[in-house]
């Protein structure tokens, strides 16, 4: 090769911050991972990424039979077909990217005992895994919203749906990481995300409002989910109804939170996963 | 010209926590609140070593099982940091380890060359303009859209291979565990050292093969636990090790417990002299008689370091071994045949015949011998070939 040689220092463990640089010169492998994850995801299956589409759409029904029809739950301002559905894309989402980022160290540990890469990479790649599913669950999304009743502000489309993805990336990146960390360290976490998820999927605004209106210290607490403003805010384009500014920050300064604190013990216990793993 | 490797002062430490588990469980960290500070030690792989290695230079790293050779490679490779020191290389490391680390079994053959070489560092376009090359190198075009679940493991082992030996490293790791594998994964990778070597790469070989280091390397670094003992020319670095694996090719064993057959063996003593074709081989070996029996008699099988059985010594063929509860020690006298270089490990056997076993200890001693029995031989005997040497000779010439 012609290439001029790139000069490595290896030196002990003590960095203070993420090395951003080497992290973008490995973006062809963080393509690959994520590649990789896409296409292991569908191998074998006839529908294929069809299933991304089915299962919010399959959930969606189901919903709007029991919670809309049976029980008439009230979702203010907007239809409860639009309401499950939007926030299951964007739930389902997040809790595959969480889950599969917090698995994907321990499920990639025979790569890392024996190759060099930045780790984050890892846990980096299977949340843009299920970014990709996200898109093609929006897309039919958006063809639901061509056929069913409901009146669209474009302009708050623009601004609030990329702010609500962001906001989900963030808070996944950031809890998916820390999840990865500590996964490698204490497999007890395996069986703590699922439960989570599960009680979490309650506890957001997803297929019912989660907050009434009446400011009580249960709603903060409730807010401090990433997942809270993120998919309040991707719904405003199709509501009429109100959001509360306070719970909206709580919840965007959580996801940041979690990205920080996520990132930050990652980049901590990096180094000594091939020891641990 | 600046040197491609510098390793400077380098350190490793371990902390070796008794009882350890392989991985943490939160129930553990919960336990271990309560209970006494668990013991730890420190212990130090790597020592303050420090060396240059120039572009187009094959350097030896020779050393005794826990040297510290493994551990330095994996700093080399970057797995994990070094605990104290600096290291700067100028250039791309490839390690023959890491030959197949990636594959996916879901993904078809021609998906996980692309994986795989993105794994060891190659462009995206490398891997494309050399596609063609690494599938012909790998005999697997017929598959190439099958997934790689349906390839027997002689043709995930070629595909592999195929991928690494296009990696084209400034710098390339080989690790003895190269030594393993069928006889055809061997030679490609014997024959990719060669041309690598000429074409002028920088290698650092890791071996116990004397003979194979001797052919490779021009000058070689020896490591004795986790220190740089010598570096310099790589016949007198050899000449060294040997002086010291010879003195030390006497080992010891002794059981943890007594068992509970009628006589157990309670100490093996295993001493090595001599030079190749005549190497003599002196097992020691101690009885002890717990209850009444009959009389015994001892042999020794010696298994190459894969666990092949290559000789029995039967040194008296009668069963001579009489009670006695204080204890008695046997020793024998082995004359080894030629054989190749290997690391050889020694089972002792004690019976009152064939189908009557009072006790089978299973490779218990090891010697390990590092002189061709060919002599002048400078290439690297093949597992695959044969352990035992004779002498030969044409006898029309």
């Amino acid at each position: 090769m012609n290439e001029p040689y790139t000069e490595t220092i290896i030196e002990p463990a003590n960095r203070l911050s993420f090395n951003f640089k080497e992290l973008w010169s490995y973006r062809e492998l963080f393509y690959f991972f994520t590649w990789r994850d896409i296409k292991v995801k569908y191998k074998q299956t006839v529908l294929g990424v069809f299933w991304v589409m089915l299962q919010p759409l399959f959930m969606m029904l189901i919903f709007t039979f029991f919670f809309g029809q049976r029980l008439g739950v009230k979702t203010e301002g907007i239809p409860y077909p639009v309401f499950a559905f939007s926030g299951l894309i964007l739930w389902n989402f997040f809790s595959s990217s969480v889950t599969n980022a917090g698995n994907s160290m321990v499920l990639n540990a025979p790569i890392i005992k024996k190759i060099y890469f930045p780790r984050l990479i890892i846990p980096l790649s299977s949340v843009l895994a299920s970014l990709v599913d996200l898109v093609v669950a929006l897309m039919l999304f958006i063809l639901f919203l061509f056929f069913y009743p409901v009146t669209i502000n474009a302009l708050e489309l623009v601004i609030f749906w990329p702010l609500a993805f962001a906001l989900s990336l963030v808070g996944a990146v950031g809890l998916g990481c820390w999840l990865a960390a500590l996964m490698i360290k204490y497999r007890d976490f395996r069986f703590v995300v699922s439960f989570v998820m599960q009680v979490a999927f309650f506890l957001t605004p997803i297929v019912y409002p989660v907050s009434r209106g009446s400011l009580s210290v249960l709603e903060y607490i409730l807010a401090l989910n990433p997942m809270y403003a993120a998919i309040t805010l991707f719904r405003i384009p199709m509501t009429t109804d109100v959001v509360d500014p306070i719970l909206i920050a709580i919840s965007i300064c959580s996801s940041f939170l979690s990205l920080l604190l996520g990132l930050n013990y990652f980049r901590k216990t990096e180094l000594f996963f091939a020891d641990l793993a | 010209m600046k040197p491609i490797l510098e390793v400077q002062n380098i350190s490793k430490k371990f902390l070796i926590q008794h009882q350890q588990l392989p991985y943490l469980s939160f129930r553990d960290k919960l336990s271990s609140l309560f209970s006494s500070k668990e013991a730890t030690e420190e212990f130090w792989a790597l020592r303050d070593v420090s060396f240059n290695i120039q572009p187009g230079e094959s350097v030896g790293i020779i050393g005794r099982n826990g040297a510290g050779k493994s551990t330095l490679l994996k700093i080399l490779s970057r797995i994990t940091p070094p605990t104290n020191g600096r290291i700067t290389v100028r250039g791309r490391i490839a390690s023959l380890l890491e030959v197949g680390t990636g594959f996916h079994q879901e993904l078809t053959g021609r998906e996980n060359i692309f994986m795989n070489g993105s794994i060891l560092g190659m462009k995206h376009s490398e891997i494309k303009a050399k596609f063609d090359e690494i599938v012909d190198f790998s005999g697997t075009e017929k598959f190439l859209d099958t997934p790689l679940k349906h390839y027997s493991s002689g043709m995930q082992l070629r595909l592999a291979f195929a991928v690494a030996a296009h990696l084209e490293p400034e710098i390339l790791i080989i690790d003895e565990v190269l030594a393993v594998g069928d006889a055809e994964f061997q030679k490609k990778c014997l024959g990719k050292m060669e041309t690598v070597n000429r074409s002028g790469k920088t290698i650092l070989f890791v071996s116990h093969n004397m003979a194979a280091v001797g052919n490779l390397c021009k000058r070689a670094i020896l490591l004795d636990k986790g220190k740089l003992l010598r570096e310099g020319p790589i016949t007198e670095i050899i000449h060294e090790y040997q002086v010291a694996a010879n003195g030390a090719n006497s080992y010891e064993w002794s059981p943890k417990s007594p068992g509970n057959s009628a006589a157990y063996l309670n100490k093996v003593a295993l001493n090595l002299r001599g030079t190749q074709p005549n190497y003599t081989l002196t097992v020691k070996s101690n009885i002890v008689s717990q209850s009444a029996h009959k009389d015994l008699f001892i042999a020794y099988d010696i298994s190459n370091s894969v666990g092949i059985p290559i000789l029995q010594a039967i040194p008296q063929l009668q069963p001579f071994i009489k009670f006695s509860d204080a204890g008695q020690t046997i020793e024998t006298e082995i004359e080894l045949p030629p054989m190749i270089p290997d690391q050889y490990k020694v089972s002792v056997w004690i019976g009152a015949h064939n189908a009557d076993t009072m006790c089978w200890e299973k490779e218990v001693v090891a010697f390990e011998i590092s002189e061709s029995p060919a002599k002048g031989r400078n290439f690297p005997h093949s597992h695959n070939n044969g352990f035992i040497v004779p002498n030969s000779r044409i006898i029309n010439g």
